[in-house]
């Protein structure tokens, strides 16, 4: 491999970096469904001809894949290898998540890239459809035993052989979506999106030549793993642990340790996730891939310098224990799989906060709170309100918590309720911050929300999917923890709260009645006996917090002083 | 009386561009930004081309003042009154971040919660009025509002672009007893489905409407001290122009007032000089901002965000902006790699040859150490001379020593970054609009623009680069170009085969008469009246819609409303020209009509900027110095831009200057300077 000069590495890193971006961009334009096109779940990139990692990935996608997709792209060499046949013009397809990572909602599309008649690289696109067969419209399926009841699984086959589209292949996929409409618009969508990055790498590697741009390749990996180094042995020595819980797996009322032990040398690390619950029925499981990705989302929140790229996790072990819900097998389910990877997530950050308080954010409010309502309108047409909610970012040694933001994982925004309203019956009857939800600390954690969606038709159920019902965000560096998540809904003799506290399927509402939700604020950064006096006086002018509260958690020092 | 005068206030200078109608002469000045009060400046600089105001048509004004009202939050005292249950939407957004990476940093609205009231009211998503709005509590709360010194209020209810009866009924009742004018609800300033984005604009505006009312009070009141008996308008956002009453009723449509107006400068001009297809660069102290003209029409955003969790939703000219701009710094990271910006000197301190304090080397570091801007005169004129050594030395401590590369290559790596990056941003504002960019030519405007425009023709594939005449003061010059315009919204949401064709047909008239009614008021002539109807559909389920023009008459200010069969017509022929298919037994929605009345005003001929004739090469010729470019110097002839003639062929390397910008042409490109005084650089042939 030639070395390759500073000045065309750093020109070849934005271009390879903007294909990847042309890419999502390419699919964010062409995809028919709102979780793709809005929400932008979906993410593009180049890996690694042999291995699978990462090389560059777009830099629009959604946060989990930037972890994820080598997997997916490794499944498939493995697949292809196998065949013993891989073609230019190949591309295969599938959405098996103990193979790829995540859940099945996310169909991931590999095709080999070759240049002159030799394989360079892999280009792959993954998108989430809205809907893939199994159980439940949309696939969250909270009482999933098994993948099958989750979605129609495909494992990685060929779409595409040698340039020619296999027809059949989409057929057998249009059969097993309840919207084949939207699901071929999304898969064109992707194929576009593959073609381009084809059409730019042709021209990238024309111009640079194929040697060059491999050198480059192999000095970004090299680079940012010296990135990371140099951050590690700017930390501490030392093993540091944390743990959490999940709620419960929403079949049997159990709480599930998360835990890890985060080890730094000189400039290494070992995250440990031994001690953690095994495999559940129910589906808060992910697969081991998806426990990978998560480290990698945790560390480039906690590095967000740090390039989208394989290099970054080298000196980076990820132990996960066989036979633990990190490391589930196929066909545990693991539609749920957001709530786990976000507790990982925390845990990380906490026993990062032990090393370096002042890299890490305090807990963010931990659960996606994904909240269906469904009915028939007096017309017979079936309708189902789906979304995930908001809650408290945590504070930090820059600033106080944002109040309701999104998860740590997505970047997705919330539909505006005036869209909800004219699209399903419903109406919003509070739509607000949550006071005394936010973790105490020198910095506060954001708060939480309340939202109370009243019935307007004759009947209808209501699902829900969320976490931190039992066990709170946590603050770190001496700070408080934020509100748990509560969830409440009415009943003909009042209101009620789910025996699994914030899980709960097909419960029956009657028009004018209504369902509750008070999310999590975030975890508070640094002792509360810190805080700004005028910063308490402040929050409790504006009824962020209740006088009680401001003096339990702060002491009397606020009262009398000017917000 | 035939004076057009137009005036681009930065953040830097304050650019006036004079146009005597009567003599087809045009003239510039360029003067430093006054502060905080931007009308000494206003007023300076139109003074220093004209002697009597009283022979001055018209003025028109491309301000930030309200987009520096937005970003350095100092709007106005508001309060809000708001539904009750929802006081809290502008503080919770859209359940964004302000970064992905990262998690920190939180969010202060403009109007914080205690300034936030609420009032038993409800409307239903389709109209409903489920809870009457309680005229004794929005009583109670204007009081208190006033009370806790607000100077505008926003009266902001869920669903009111359904039906705004509860809103209408508030606002009346806050205006009986409100001291002032600032009074606005949610539906008089956007009736448009999203209450974030609603509430946010409207917002917005009440905060603005006391600062930018005030200012243009002011200039308006010194204008006419001055003699000024003309009209005085106001640039848009959506790059047309408004009379200046309006601009103090909705001064959050000036959010991109003046870069709009550039905008719109840069597509004419391309246009007349036969290029219809055109991608400006304005390369500023912080940032590269791009905006695309396809087939002479620039493209419109229905929203920004001024700043985190700061929407403003009102018809805009769509333009991108990355962080790589003269004053970006350059600096290798820690594995190694040559980074520039977004951290940024900007103009204070500015570049470290600037002298005022700052170290670390910038793009114009990189300009000044190769050659390529003169050190001994800098543009601007605010500094007697560069400081090259200071330059050299950063670039060697923080780029060249890292990266084992002597102090020219150093430089030299910095500008094929900085410059790759920029040409990054173009290639991508064009496929995320679905153009291939080889097909339009690059139009470099601001003060650095076109010292970049070289590479950034050979990066992307671009076939040339069209400097204007006077690039520096391209903002003033729309300003004098753009057209009279208004645009309206209302949400309709309704399936489309179950259009109500003569409700519509009636707020499409409402649109237009208003719209009329408000060119009519003008004193400008126009040449045509035009009036756009457009609306937003898309296929039930799916949330992104798609901009639908209808093919609808207006004779005589009388609109003949489509029919539903032409509407679901219209809709086939717009989806398919974006996503190239249709869906079969697809539902059809129409989510908003859009409605645009533009009043043409009469376009001065460009060729009024050709050189004097006079002029020759000999004459423009004013020296030679050394310019680095790739790995040696050359020899660089330099030429006084404004005196090169028409059909002047300028063989690189060279470097035409004039008082605002420096043109860099490089050794394997010419520059032809065309009837319009524009240069074209090409390839040499």
């Amino acid at each position: 491999m030639s070395e390759i000069d500073p000045i065309t590495l750093a020109v070849l890193a934005g271009r390879m970096e903007q294909i990847a971006d042309e890419m999502d961009a390419t699919l964010f334009r062409a995809a028919f469904n709102p979780i793709i096109a809005e929400a932008h779940d979906a993410s593009h990139g180049l890996y690694h001809a042999v291995t699978g990692d990462t090389l560059v990935q777009g830099k629009s996608g959604l946060p989990i894949f930037v972890g994820v997709m080598a997997f997916a792209v490794k499944a498939v060499i493995d697949k292809a290898a196998a065949n013993g046949d891989l073609a230019d013009g190949d591309i295969y397809i599938f959405n098996d998540a103990h193979l790829g990572g995540t859940h099945l909602s996310d169909m991931r599309l590999v095709r080999p890239y070759f240049h002159n008649g030799e394989l360079f690289c892999y280009l792959a696109s993954v998108g989430h459809w809205h809907d893939v067969g199994g159980a439940v419209p949309g696939n969250y399926n909270p009482s999933a035993t098994d993948a099958f009841q989750e979605a129609f699984v495909l494992p990685p086959v060929r779409i595409a052989r040698a340039g020619v589209i296999q027809q059949d292949v989409i057929d057998i996929l249009m059969r097993n979506t309840r919207l084949p409409q939207s699901a071929q618009g999304d898969l064109n969508g992707q194929l576009g999106a593959l073609d381009l990055g084809v059409k730019r790498l042709d021209a990238l590697l024309d111009e640079y030549g194929a040697e060059t741009v491999a050198a480059a390749l192999d000095a970004l990996g090299h680079r940012a793993e010296a990135l990371m180094r140099s951050e590690l042995e700017g930390l501490p020595d030392g093993r540091w642990e944390a743990e959490d819980f999940l709620d419960n797996d929403g079949i049997t009322d159990m709480p599930l340790p998360i835990r890890v032990a985060l080890e730094i040398t000189g400039d290494r690390m070992v995250l440990d996730f031994e001690g953690t619950a095994p495999v559940t029925a129910g589906p808060v499981n992910i697969a081991l891939p998806t426990a990978v990705a998560t480290a990698y989302v945790a560390i480039k929140h906690i590095f967000p310098a740090l390039p989208a790229n394989a290099g970054v996790m080298r000196p980076i072990e990820v132990r996960v224990p066989d036979g633990s819900l990190l490391s589930a097998e196929f066909p545990a389910p693991v539609g749920g799989y957001t709530e786990t990877i976000l507790r990982m997530i925390d845990v990380m950050f906490s026993a990062m906060a032990q090393a370096a308080p002042e890299r890490v954010v305090a807990n963010a409010y931990g659960t996606i709170n994904a909240l269906s309502i469904a009915g028939k309108r007096a017309n017979g047409a079936p309708w189902v309100m789906f979304s995930f909610f908001g809650g408290g970012h945590g504070g930090s040694i820059e600033s106080d918590g944002l109040n309701h933001g999104n998860a740590p994982i997505s970047t997705a925004t919330i539909p505006p309720l005036e869209i909800l309203e004219a699209a399903y019956p419903v109406m919003f009857k509070e739509w607000s911050l949550r006071p005394d939800s936010a973790g105490a600390g020198a910095h506060r954690g954001g708060l939480g929300a309340v939202y109370e969606i009243e019935l307007l038709e004759e009947s209808a159920r209501a699902f829900l999917f969320g976490e931190r019902g039992r066990f709170a965000p946590k603050g770190i560096a001496g700070g408080g923890d934020g509100a748990m998540n509560h969830f409440e809904y009415q009943q003909d003799d009042g209101w009620h709260a789910p025996p699994m506290s914030s899980k709960m399927l097909g419960m029956a509402l009657r028009r004018g009645q209504s369902v509750r939700l008070e999310t999590p604020g975030g975890g508070g950064y640094g002792p509360a006996s810190e805080r700004d006096p005028k910063a308490v006086a402040r929050d409790v002018a504006l009824g962020f917090l209740s006088e009680d509260n401001a003096t339990a958690l702060y002491g009397p020092a606020w009262q009398g002083v000017a917000p | 009386m035939s004076k057009m005068v137009g005036v681009d206030v930065g953040g830097t200078f304050t650019d006036v561009f004079v146009l005597d109608e009567a003599t087809g002469q045009a003239r510039v000045a360029k003067v430093p930004t006054t502060r905080p009060d931007q009308s000494g400046g206003f007023l300076n600089g139109i003074g220093q081309q004209i002697d009597d105001l009283a022979g001055i048509a018209v003025v028109v004004h491309g301000t930030t003042a309200g987009t520096n009202a937005l970003l350095e939050r100092k709007g106005a005292r508001v309060g809000v009154i708001t539904t009750q249950g929802l006081s809290d939407v502008l503080e919770m957004r859209r359940r964004d971040r302000p970064r992905t990476w990262g998690l920190r940093g939180d969010f202060e609205p403009v109007v914080p919660r205690d300034r936030r009231l609420e009032v038993p009211e409800r409307v239903l998503a389709d109209g409903t009025i489920r809870v009457a709005v309680d005229l004794d509590a929005v009583r109670d709360a204007a009081r208190r509002l006033i009370d806790l010194g607000c100077a505008a209020v926003a009266v902001l209810f869920a669903n009111a672009y359904a039906n705004p009866e509860n809103e209408r009924a508030a606002v009346e009742a806050v205006r009986a007893i409100w001291p002032n004018d600032h009074v606005a609800a949610s539906s008089e300033i956007l009736p448009e489905i999203r209450e974030f984005e609603r509430f946010s604009t409207t917002a917005l505006n009440a905060y603005l409407q006391p600062e930018v009312a005030g200012y243009l009070d002011r200039l308006e009141t010194a204008l006419k001290g001055g003699g000024f008996t003309g009209e005085f308008m106001i640039v848009q956002s959506n790059g047309g122009v408004m009379g200046v009453e309006t601009a103090c009723r909705l001064p959050v449509r000036t959010a991109l007032s003046g870069p709009a107006a550039g905008v719109i400068a840069a597509g004419y001009i391309a246009q007349t000089a036969g290029f219809a297809d055109v991608i400006t660069g304005d390369v500023g102290g912080t940032s590269f901002d791009v905006s695309l003209v396809a087939n002479g029409q620039s493209m419109l955003a229905a929203q920004t965000s001024i700043d985190f969790g700061m929407v403003v939703r009102t018809p805009m000219i769509e333009i991108a902006t990355i962080g790589a701009g003269g004053g970006s710094i350059a600096w290798v990271d820690k594995g190694g790699l040559l980074n520039i910006g977004p951290e940024s000197a900007g103009s204070d301190p500015g570049p470290v040859a600037y002298g005022r304090g700052n170290d670390r080397p910038t793009v114009t570091d990189a300009n000044v150490v190769l050659g390529r801007i003169d050190p001994e005169s800098p543009i601007g004129g605010t500094l007697e001379r560069l400081d090259v050594e200071a330059a050299r030395a950063a670039i060697d401590t923080h780029v060249g020593t890292p990266l084992g590369l002597d102090t020219m290559a150093a430089a030299e790596a910095i500008l094929t970054v900085a410059n790759s990056r920029m040409a990054g941003a173009i290639r991508l504002v064009s496929i995320e609009r679905g153009f291939d960019p080889k097909r339009f030519s690059y139009m470099p405007f601001g003060g650095g623009g076109a010292l970049h425009a070289g590479a950034i023709l050979a990066d992307v594939g671009l076939a040339r680069a069209i400097v204007p005449r006077f690039p520096g003061v391209t903002s003033a010059m729309g300003c004098v170009i753009a057209d009279m315009r208004q645009d309206f919204v209302q949400t309709l949401n309704v399936m489309a085969d179950q259009v109500d064709e003569t409700a519509l047909a009636a707020v499409m008239q409402t649109h237009a008469d208003e719209g009329l009614a408000m060119l009519d008021a003008a004193q400008s002539r126009f040449e045509a009246r035009d009036i756009r109807f457009e609306l937003d559909m898309a296929y039930v389920g799916q949330t992104h819609t798609v901009a639908v023009p209808l093919p609808v008459a207006v004779t005589e200010g009388r609109v003949t409303p489509p029919t539903r069969a032409q509407i679901a017509e219209a809709f086939d022929l717009a989806y398919h020209a974006t996503y190239g298919r249709l869906l079969q037994n697809g539902t059809r929605r129409v989510m908003n009509l859009r409605s645009a009345v533009i009043g043409r005003r009469p376009k001065f001929d460009l060729s009024a900027l050709a050189p004097d004739p006079g002029g020759s090469m000999q004459s423009a010729f004013k020296t030679q110095r050394e310019v680095h470019f790739g790995d040696r110097w050359h020899k660089t002839a330099i030429y006084d831009r404004l005196s090169l003639p028409v059909g002047a062929i300028v063989q690189g390397p060279a470097i035409l200057e004039q008082l605002d910008t420096t043109i860099l042409i490089e050794p394997d490109l010419q520059g032809t300077v065309d009837p319009y005084g524009n240069v074209i650089i090409e390839r040499r042939i």
